[in-house]
């Protein structure tokens, strides 16, 4: 029952929806497992479990099992009850996730098991309902939708004359799911997350994809030309045409706050995308990412990352609080970037601090309308009047 | 087009700028294959009918929203209530950084916690290693006085024995074989954060009071219990337990680690119960706890010891403060002092003030087990009715304890506890016997939006208020807290339904 009452509504994966009747994102459902369970096991439970949620929450479309450690160390098969359940309810939509904390190293290993259910009990297993397709239908993939991520991405890959058929999974469906097979394209903004199904769509529905990046204009329009290269003309021409309509906010957007943030140095230390994805941001304010590091990477996070960082940044492989106090201590930056552990360390030490998991309660940061968002939120962190009182003058 | 960096719009704004509303409604309809509107709206009306309720009451497995956290979590909580300790959590890695965000996100402070990181080998070979391991760098890098462990779900399942690993640890040379390393088990699939507090605290005392002889002195040992006001909580015990001149300890103390200022330096560690205090915290004549469903083990290890022991259930309110003054008084031989009794007649005072707006208003209340029976009882003292009362991680005793205070009051009549439930099992409640406020965490605001009943924050977590913790809720001053709480979410109410120009302007009092 804890894993899912710590991670309850915490991320702010961002929905419209009626909670509790057709969306669920911000609930705890959870079989809350007792000693009995373990020693009897809690396949009879799960099935319960499975036809109370269909008589009291009669328009799920779906039902994901994820599972805790003990249902991998007891050897429960949750697998079994899924696949029993879903014949019982007409081909439901039943998905087990087999993400038990001790698997892996860290949650990455979560993200590729995820990717893989999607692949074996999803597509291989549902049908929606039919759509008709474009040439320019696209998936975005690996936005979480924090704060509204995904909204300000996909507004903007609309204007371009795109259409977006899914986004995962950040305010998500299932039927967008199901569908995305049928896409020209997938965009993929976090990677690290979501390069596995990315992959699989590549290789056995013969869908390409392409990494972007929608933090500040520069990755924005270096995006957006990107995405467009791989449509005709008309779409290449819309993307210059949305780069030329944010044009005008943009310039004012860095008018205001880059005198305010010029040359100011950044220490990030954050998960997915982050550690290198945001640097082009801070970078369009004219501030310096001095140090960046991955919770959770993998080499191919590393690779990536050297493209974006310049020559002399440190760069840190899951640092344990102690590093990263001692790293911080060193190179005295302007903002620690991080997460909601971090935040009240470096604010004790009179480091201005902003969470860059949970934006810090704020966001969207993504595409134009994030990015005036994400300068004001950096001037305030760093500018902010509390910084000048943290010694007493006495 | 509206952003605009002049006066920028984030979520809160942005979002319902008309480019964003047509977009979504374009998703819905062309990607997200929704249900008729009128389907979700019938599921919507059902789900608020007595039918709903007692289906939702005949649920068997299925929890949805529960209103408790998991051992480990009362473990590090208690463990962070002593000098210099850091607290380990011997298991999985991820169950550690959700200890440490929790935490964090409630009381706005660092929280200091490490984990043996188990993983795969561990699930085969057993946790030894990782012991080893654990504590030799946990020693070597945060330099602890004392390393507190407690146990997650997947070291209890595999079956890893503390004992004999801290001692092999040991003997492996990962710290001195006399330092303090003293543990509990602590499965999260048995009982709830306040089992894991009883069982770390109880791991503590009988790590430094096990085959120690006892020389009973006058001090006496007063136990908090997993609490979220334990800032203001503690240092408001400490202040009224030196006006009664009564020597005293508190057993983890967390008053100062989740207070810590900025200033230039991180803290790891500051304040709590000083090791040596706990030591000597074996000879007090007494154990007192605020709050018994989180301290019974402890209590009778205690007892077993030759301490006295009594409990309480989160004293709140006018009674359950005199009760606690009045049993310290005659514990210690100390009268009540002057101070005291005037900070009461204030508190009476202030509910003679105000009680004419309280007066005979229905009130739902969740919470830990103590904290319900603390509050009822000070919602009967102001005229009001605590119609449900529900605990999650209450149980039949803790049920028969609430009928009983149910019936000690003409307030009381026709009021229920609900231990077991939910809060989607309150969110039935609520439609079916619907209440005029709510009192509960954070995760009362999908009821308060689903039901439209007003939500009181008192309890925990409470993730989207700042600093409430500061403030004490027990003792005389405390009560003073909650009774302003509940008075200004009341007078707010009567002005939110009386504020219509040209409709309600009668009733928009100016003076209340």
């Amino acid at each position: 029952m804890g894993c899912g009452q710590y991670s309850w509504a915490a991320r702010r994966n961002y929905y419209i929806g009626t909670t509790g009747v057709d969306s669920f994102v911000t609930m705890q459902f959870t079989s809350d497992f007792q000693e009995k369970d373990i020693v009897f096991g809690g396949d009879k439970k799960l099935e319960k479990i499975m036809d109370e949620i269909q008589l009291l929450f009669p328009l799920n479309k779906g039902i994901t099992v994820q599972s805790e450690c003990p249902i991998g160390l007891i050897g429960d098969d949750i697998e079994a009850v899924s696949k029993k359940k879903s014949k019982e309810y007409d081909g439901k939509t039943i998905v087990p996730v087999r993400c038990e904390g001790f698997r892996g190293v860290s949650q990455s290993l979560g993200h590729h098991i995820a990717n893989d259910t999607i692949r074996d009990w999803v597509f291989d297993k549902q049908t929606g309902k039919e759509i008709e397709t474009t040439p320019y239908d696209v998936a975005i993939i690996g936005d979480y939708n924090i704060g509204g991520d995904a909204w300000s991405s996909r507004i903007l890959l609309e204007e371009m004359g795109l259409r977006v058929v899914a986004q995962w999974s950040g305010d998500g469906s299932i039927e967008e799911l199901i569908n995305t097979p049928k896409v020209k394209l997938n965009v993929l903004h976090c990677y690290r997350s979501m390069n596995y199904i990315s992959r699989h769509m590549e290789e056995k529905y013969g869908i390409p994809w392409v990494e972007y990046n929608f933090f500040g204009p520069s990755k924005i329009a270096e995006s957006l030309r990107k995405i467009a290269a791989f449509f005709d003309e008309t779409i290449r021409e819309n993307a210059e045409k949305v780069i030329a309509k944010y044009e005008a906010l943009t310039k004012a957007t860095i008018e205001k706050f880059r005198p305010r943030l010029e040359g100011k140095t950044v220490m990030l230390f954050v998960g997915g995308l982050r550690p290198r994805h945001v640097i082009g941001a801070y970078e369009d304010l004219g501030m310096n990412v001095i140090g960046t590091g991955y919770e959770f990477g993998h080499n191919d996070d590393y690779q990536r990352t050297t493209h974006y960082v310049k020559d002399g940044t440190i760069i840190y492989d899951d640092v344990t609080g102690y590093e990263f106090e001692k790293f911080v201590e060193a190179l005295k930056p302007d903002l620690v970037a991080s997460g909601i552990k971090e935040k009240y360390v470096f604010q004790k030490m009179g480091y201005p601090f902003r969470q860059m998991h949970s934006w810090d309660y704020s966001g969207p940061y993504h595409g134009y309308d994030g990015f005036a968002i994400f300068a004001r939120d950096m001037d305030m962190a760093i500018n902010n009047p509390v910084w000048q009182m943290a010694k007493a003058p006495f | 087009m509206s952003q605009n960096p002049k006066h920028v719009l984030d979520h809160f704004n942005l979002f319902r700028e008309p480019e964003y509303v047509e977009m979504f409604e374009n998703k819905k309809k062309n990607f997200e294959n929704p249900h008729p509107q009128d389907k979700v709206t019938e599921i919507i009306e059902w789900t608020k009918t007595q039918e709903y309720r007692d289906l939702n009451f005949k649920r068997e497995a299925l929890t949805v929203n529960p209103a408790k956290a998991c051992q480990p979590l009362g473990a590090v909580f208690v463990a962070l209530g002593f000098e210099e300790t850091m607290p380990f959590v011997h298991g999985s890695q991820g169950c550690v950084a959700y200890y440490r965000s929790h935490l964090s996100r409630h009381f706005k402070e660092p929280t200091s916690c490490v984990s043996s990181s188990m993983t795969e080998d561990a699930a085969v070979f057993g946790g030894l290693n990782n012991m080893i391991d654990g504590l030799a760098n946990t020693y070597a890098m945060y330099k602890p006085k004392m390393i507190a462990v407690s146990t997650t779900c997947m070291a209890e399942v595999i079956g890893d024995d503390l004992n004999a690993f801290i001692k092999n640890a040991k003997e492996k040379g990962s710290v001195p074989q006399e330092y303090d390393v003293p543990f509990a088990h602590t499965p999260a699939f048995v009982g709830s954060h306040i089992t894991g507090y009883d069982n770390a605290l109880k791991g503590i005392m009988e790590h430094f009071w096990a085959g120690r002889e006892r020389h009973g002195n006058d001090m006496v040992n007063i136990v908090m219990g997993f609490d979220g006001y334990s800032v203001g909580n503690i240092r408001e015990v400490k202040r009224i337990l030196g006006e009664m001149g009564v020597p005293a300890l508190i057993l983890s103390d967390t008053s100062d680690v989740f207070d810590t200022p900025t200033d230039g330096s991180f803290r790891m560690y500051m304040g709590g119960t000083r090791l040596e205090d706990m030591k000597k915290a074996l000879d007090s004549k007494a154990t007192i706890s605020f709050q018994e469903y989180n301290t019974p083990k402890s209590l009778e290890y205690a007892a077993s010891l030759g301490q006295k022991t009594m409990s309480f259930q989160y004293p709140i309110g006018v009674r359950g403060t005199d009760r606690w003054l009045m049993a310290l008084s005659e514990l210690s031989g100390k009268p009540v002092p002057e101070s005291l009794r005037l900070e009461r007649g204030r508190l009476v005072d202030a509910v003679a003030d105000s009680t004419s707006h309280i007066h005979g208003k229905k009130f739902a209340l969740y919470g830990d087990p103590d904290q319900m029976l603390g509050l009822a009882e000070f919602l009967m003292e102001l005229g009001a009715e605590p119609v449900h009362v529900l605990a999650t991680n209450g149980g039949k005793e803790w049920e028969e304890k609430m009928n009983a205070l149910f019936a000690s009051s003409p307030y009381g009549t026709g009021c229920h506890a609900w231990p077991g439930k939910d809060l989607w099992h309150l969110r039935s409640l609520l439609f079916t016997e619907p209440v005029d406020f709510l009192i509960g965490n954070t995760y009362g605001k999908y009821l308060e939006r689903d039901t439209g009943t007003p939500l009181i924050r008192i309890g925990f977590p409470i993730f989207d208020r700042h600093h409430h913790h500061r403030y004490p809720t027990v003792g005389y001053q405390g009560a003073m807290n909650v009774l302003v709480k509940l008075l200004d979410k009341i007078f707010d109410e009567m002005d939110k339904n009386t504020n219509v120009p040209s409709k309600t302007d009668y009733s928009y009092d100016i003076i209340r």
